[in-house]
């Protein structure tokens, strides 16, 4: 919400998730596949093979995604600080941003393989981007539209979102 | 003006509760509501609302994670050091969406099934962060569980009404008992079910459609 005011913010932001989408959707895949999963450990060890630790997939993946941005945060304030200081609290806030442990929860429960998982990652990121800057962009253009006092700010952007759903919609056939 | 009336404060170890005790709760149903006020917990208000079951089970089940949350992350308040706080506050937060995600798929399978992802996604859910930042890192407990209920009261609501609306008009249904009678689906009558409301964008559109009747009455207004 806060990020889509300003074009250029949002195409950053956009990387960044690309970025941290990219990476952790893969690393959670070895970590289901490798440690996790019913009979996973067995790589250790044959007594493992009935050690199933799914439960603490919650846990360990949302270790994974804040250990990932706070990596991308150190990159992007040594490499953009001026990128840094614009996105200020909202590049850490990527870590409790849905999206990324949205992907790889469904990862794991449409049970991907390590391409598919990669690819759904990478290509989940390009949607936000996509999603975001074309929100900021239409509310950079509504900033001198007449909107209703009450609706201004969150009102008015929810139903942008809205209005870009049904048409997104239109990429997989609408039907209501 | 509230749009909602404030329910009966919860009884605690005291016999009254004091004003300032009360305005906890009673606040975040319109005052600071966290969805249409704060703007926290979006994900989930869209995602799951499309019945009114699963928006009840999620909303019990967001209700336990905030108040325990606030509750233990206000007693170790003090011994958190301030440069991981956020680390320690997404661990109990993730190890208690976990037990309520156990729990759920003990007691209720079917619409644990449902939920599927959205039990999950309770850990960003940002009403649970936000309140840990904004209010259980620096006070009580016993405040910080009031607070944790008004907050989840006030998200409860909302989600509530977002999927009676969506259920109502989507599918002619409430609680998956049969409101809109069967004889009005005939093709003389021709009453069709409005799909714009099983969709995201339907539950964006209803809940603008609070926002703007809430912020009205509260006379609130965004700058910018």
């Amino acid at each position: 919400m806060a990020v889509s005011k300003n074009v250029n913010t949002a195409i950053g932001l956009g990387a960044a998730v690309i970025f941290v989408l990219g990476i952790t959707v893969p690393i959670n895949w070895f970590l289901i596949n490798g440690v996790l999963k019913e009979g996973a450990l067995s790589w250790i060890s044959p007594s493992f093979a009935e050690v199933d630790l799914t439960f603490l997939a919650f846990i360990m993946f949302i270790a994974t995604i804040a250990s990932m941005t706070q990596l991308v945060e150190m990159v992007v304030e040594k490499f953009s600080p001026a990128l840094y200081s614009s996105l200020g609290i909202f590049l850490p806030l990527i870590a409790v941003n849905c999206s990324i442990l949205g992907g790889s929860l469904f990862m794991q429960e449409r049970d991907y393989t390590l391409a598919e998982a990669t690819v759904f990652g990478l290509g989940s990121g390009v949607g936000w981007l996509i999603a975001i800057v074309a929100l900021a962009a239409i509310r950079m253009k509504i900033r001198y539209s007449d909107v209703p006092k009450p609706l201004r700010g969150l009102g008015i952007t929810f139903i942008l979102t809205g209005l870009m759903g049904l048409a997104f919609m239109s990429f997989l056939g609408i039907q209501l | 003006m509230s749009i909602a009336t404030a329910p009966e404060p919860v009884k605690e170890s005291k016999p009254l509760l004091s004003k300032k005790d009360r305005k906890l709760v009673t606040d975040p149903l319109s005052d600071s509501n966290p969805i249409t006020i704060q703007v926290l917990g979006i994900c989930s208000a869209l995602a799951v609302t499309t019945q009114l079951k699963p928006t009840l089970v999620m909303a019990i089940s967001v209700t336990a994670v905030v108040v325990f949350s606030n509750l233990i992350v206000s007693l170790i308040r003090n011994l958190i050091p301030s440069r991981i706080r956020i680390i320690v506050q997404l661990a109990v937060v993730s190890l208690l969406v976990i037990l309520v995600d156990e729990v759920l798929k003990a007691f209720v399978y079917d619409v644990s099934k449902q939920l599927s992802v959205f039990v999950g996604l309770i850990i960003t859910n940002c009403i649970v962060m936000g309140r840990l930042e904004a209010f259980a890192m620096g006070n009580k407990p016993g405040a910080s569980i009031l607070d944790g209920l008004g907050n989840s009261a006030g998200y409860a609501w909302v989600i509530l009404a977002v999927a009676f609306v969506r259920e109502l008009f989507g599918s002619g249904k409430l609680f998956g008992f049969r409101i809109v009678p069967e004889a009005f689906y005939a093709p003389e009558f021709g009453y069709v079910n409005n799909g714009l409301m099983m969709i995201p964008a339907g539950a964006l559109f209803i809940v603008a459609t609070i926002i703007w009747i809430q912020r009205s009455l509260n006379k609130y207004t965004e700058e910018a």
